[in-house]
C-alpha cells in the first residue's frame, strides 16, 4: 500500500514530509544522546534484514496468495521505537530510489503511514502495555496480532485520507475507507501472526536479544505515551492549519476536495484538525442509509466541476491537439539529435 | 514476485559510476531539481493532460545526456506494481461527465483525470529512477546530509545500503533452497517462513557483532567518514537555475495550445 507521487498533491505531500522529517530529527537527537554505538551497526543490518526478508514470500492459508513480511513491528519490538523508526525511514528511502515504490513526494507519506503507527501507536501503546519480560508465547502472539491490525488499519486509514485530501482520485471518502480497510484487516492479522512468531522463535533461542531491548536500553523504557500522543496531536493541528492554508491560497484542487470529505464549502478558522473531519464523516455514516448515496453533494459537485471547466470551443480543442502532438515530437526529436550527436562525438 | 528483474539494484548502482555531463553534476543539485520537478508535475490540476506533456523533455534530456539505457528504466516503471494505476482505474467509471469531444469521439472527464493520472505516475517514477542511475546512492545520501538530514539518519542508510547486497543473496539462497524442497507446494506455508525469519534474523544479529567488533579493531569513534568530496560549480547552480526556470514556464504559460495556434496558422 505504498502511496504513489501521482496521487499527491503538492500539500498533502509537503505536510506529510514536514512532519516525517520532524520525526526523523527527533529520533535522532534522541538517539544521539545516550547511543550505545553497538546500536548503529546493528540498525543498520536489520534495515538489510528487512529487505531480505521481504523476499521470502509465503502463502496465505485460505487465500492461495502469497504475503511478505512488513517488519515495522519486529524493528520496534528489538529495537525500541526510535532506533525502529529510523530504520523503517530508510528502509523505505531506498525502496523509493531503487524500486520507485511510491515516488520522492510520497516518500514522506509512507515513512508516516508505515512507521509512525507501528513505532509509535502500536508498540508503546499495545504491546509494551501486554507483554512484560517472561510472558508466555500465546500473550505474545496476542499482542503482536492486536498491534498488527491496529498499526495496519491507521496506516490504510491514512492513505485514505491522504488521498481523498488530494483530490486526484474519483473515489468517494467512504467507497475508498470500506475498499481499504477490510483488506488491510486481513494483512494486520498475518503480519502480527508471523512478528510473533519471529519474536518467539527469538525468544527461544537467544532470549537476551529480547531482553536487551526491554531492559537494558534506556531508550525503549523511558518513552512517556503522553509525550507521544502529545507529539502527535500537534502534528496533526498542524496538518490541518497548513492544509487549510493551502485550501485558502489554492482554491480549485484542495478546497473542492475539502469539501467532499468534510461536506461543507470552507474551512473557518476554528475548525482545524481532525475534529471536524471524523466528526462530519460520521454524520455522514450516520445518514447514509437514509440518502443511499449523499447525492445531493454529489450532483453538486459535478455542477461545480463542470463549471469550473472551460467552455469548450471546437477551435481551442483542435489547436490543443495539434499542440500536444507537435511538442511531443519536438521532445523525441531534441533526444535523438543528443543521442546521435554524443554517439558521433564518442 | 521478488525476482531479480526487481532486485536488480546491483545493476543501477554501476549506471551511477558513469562518467557524462549528467552524472558530474553535484547531487545537491540534481536533488533539488528532481524534487522541483516531482512538485510542478503533481500540482496540476487533475483534469490537466496536455499541459504535462512538455514536461517530458526533462527526463528526455537526461536520458540522453546520461546514457542511461531507456529500455532498462522503462521495464522497471512497468513492473512497480501500482497503487497509482489501482486507484486511478475508477475515475472513468466514476466520472462519467462528457466534458471535451475530439474529431466526433466524446470523452468523460474520468478519462482525461486517468492518463493525467498516469502521465504524472509515469514522469514521477522516471525522475526517481534517473535521480539514482545518475547520481550514486552515497551521493544522494552526502546531499540530503548538506541540506540538512539528521547524520545519524545518513550513516543508517549508507549501512543499510552497504549490507542490502549482502542479505540479499543470502535470503535468496534461503529461497531456492527451501523451493527445491517444496514439491506441490509444501513448505511455502507461514510456518516455515517464520523459522526462516528467525534464523536470518539470529544470522544478522550475529553479523551485526562481527561487523561491529570489526570497525572497532578499525578505530570506529561513533561516525562514518567519506572520502568523497563534492563541491558546487557554476555548472550545477545553472543548470538548477535553468530547471527551475522552465518548470515555472511550463506551469504557467499554456505551451501546448500556443504551439498549436501558430502552427495552425502557419499551416493556413
Amino acid at each position: 500500500m505504498h502511496m504513489a507521487d501521482a496521487l499527491l498533491s503538492p500539500a498533502v505531500g509537503a505536510t506529510f514530509w514536514a512532519g516525517t522529517l520532524g520525526t526523523i530529527t527527533y529520533c535522532s537527537k534522541k538517539l544521539k544522546s545516550n547511543l550505545d554505538e553497538k546500536l548503529m551497526p546493528l540498525m543498520g543490518v536489520l534495515g538489510a534484514f528487512i529487505f531480505a526478508a521481504q523476499m521470502i514470500n509465503f502463502t496465505i492459508p485460505a487465500t492461495g496468495s502469497s504475503g511478505h513480511l512488513g517488519g515495522g513491528l519486529i524493528l520496534a519490538i528489538v529495537l525500541g521505537p526510535y532506533a525502529a523508526f529510523l530504520v523503517m525511514a530508510s528502509v523505505l528511502t531506498v525502496q523509493a530510489l531503487f524500486f520507485a515504490d511510491g515516488g520522492l513526494l510520497a516518500l514522506g507519506c509512507n515513512i508516516w503511514n508505515l512507521g509512525i503507527y507501528p513505532c509509535f501507536m502500536a508498540y508503546p501503546l499495545i504491546y509494551k502495555s501486554l507483554v512484560k519480560p517472561g510472558t508466555s508465547s500465546g500473550r505474545i502472539m496476542m499482542a503482536s496480532i492486536l498491534c498488527g491490525v491496529v498499526g495496519l488499519q491507521l496506516g490504510a486509514f491514512s492513505v485514505v485520507m491522504q488521498t481523498s485530501l488530494s483530490g486526484r482520485s474519483e473515489l468517494p471518502f467512504s467507497t475508498f475507507l470500506l475498499l481499504m480497510q477490510p483488506v488491510h484487516l486481513a494483512i494486520g492479522i498475518v503480519e502480527g501472526f508471523v512478528t510473533a512468531g519471529v519474536i518467539n522463535f527469538i525468544k527461544a533461542a537467544r532470549p537476551e536479544i529480547l531482553e536487551s531491548a526491554f531492559s537494558a536500553q534506556p531508550l525503549s523504557t523511558e518513552i512517556s505515551i503522553k509525550k507521544v500522543v502529545a507529539g502527535l496531536l500537534i502534528a496533526t493541528l498542524l496538518t490541518g492549519g497548513v492544509l487549510s492554508w493551502f485550501a485558502s491560497s489554492n482554491p480549485d484542487g484542495l478546497e473542492w476536495s475539502i469539501v467532499k470529505v468534510l461536506g461543507k464549502s470552507r474551512l473557518s478558522e476554528a475548525d482545524h484538525g481532525i475534529a471536524p473531519a471524523l466528526k462530519s464523516l460520521q454524520e455522514k455514516t450516520a445518514f447514509f442509509p437514509e440518502y443511499g448515496f449523499p447525492k445531493t453533494a454529489e450532483g453538486e459537485k459535478r455542477k461545480d466541476e463542470t463549471s469550473s471547466w472551460p467552455a469548450i470551443d471546437p477551435g481551442r480543442s483542435g489547436s490543443g491537439i495539434v499542440g500536444a502532438a507537435l511538442v511531443l515530437a519536438a521532445v523525441l526529436l531534441i533526444g535523438g539529435i543528443i543521442r546521435v550527436l554524443r554517439r558521433k562525438s564518442a | 514476485m521478488f525476482d531479480n528483474a526487481y532486485f536488480n539494484i546491483g545493476y543501477l548502482d554501476t549506471l551511477s559510476y558513469r562518467d557524462t555531463i549528467i552524472h558530474r553534476l553535484d547531487p545537491r543539485a540534481k536533488l533539488i531539481a528532481t524534487l522541483a520537478f516531482i512538485i510542478t508535475v503533481v500540482s496540476f490540476p487533475k483534469h490537466e493532460f496536455a499541459g504535462l506533456l512538455p514536461f517530458l523533455l526533462f527526463p528526455v534530456l537526461l536520458f540522453s545526456l546520461s546514457d542511461v539505457p531507456v529500455k532498462f528504466i522503462l521495464k522497471k516503471v512497468l513492473l512497480v506494481s501500482s497503487f497509482a494505476v489501482c486507484i486511478g482505474i475508477f475515475n472513468p467509471l466514476l466520472d462519467r461527465q462528457i466534458t471535451t469531444s475530439f474529431f466526433g469521439f466524446s470523452v468523460s472527464g474520468g478519462w482525461i483525470s486517468f492518463f493525467s493520472l498516469m502521465l504524472k505516475f509515469f514522469l514521477t517514477i522516471v525522475s526517481a529512477l534517473l535521480l539514482i542511475a545518475t547520481t550514486s546512492f552515497p551521493g544522494v545520501c552526502h546531499a540530503l546530509q548538506k541540506m540538512g538530514m539528521p547524520e545519524l539518519f545518513i550513516s543508517q542508510l549508507l549501512f543499510l545500503y552497504r549490507y542490502i547486497f549482502v542479505l540479499v543473496e543470502e535470503a535468496m539462497k534461503i529461497v531456492r533452497a527451501r523451493d527445491m524442497r517444496s514439491f506441490g507446494k509444501k513448505g511455502l506455508g507461514i510456518k516455515p517462513a517464520i523459522s526462516l525469519f528467525g534464523s536470518l534474523f539470529l544470522r544478522t544479529v550475529e553479523r551485526a557483532e562481527r561487523v561491529y567488533q570489526a570497525m572497532l579493531s578499525r578505530g570506529f569513534t561513533g561516525r562514518l567518514n567519506t572520502s568523497r568530496t563534492y563541491s558546487l560549480t557554476i555548472s550545477d547552480v545553472l543548470f538548477v537555475c535553468l530547471t527551475i526556470m522552465f518548470l515555472y514556464l511550463f506551469r504557467t504559460y499554456d505551451v501546448v495550445s500556443t504551439v498549436g495556434r501558430v502552427s495552425m496558422r502557419l499551416l493556413g
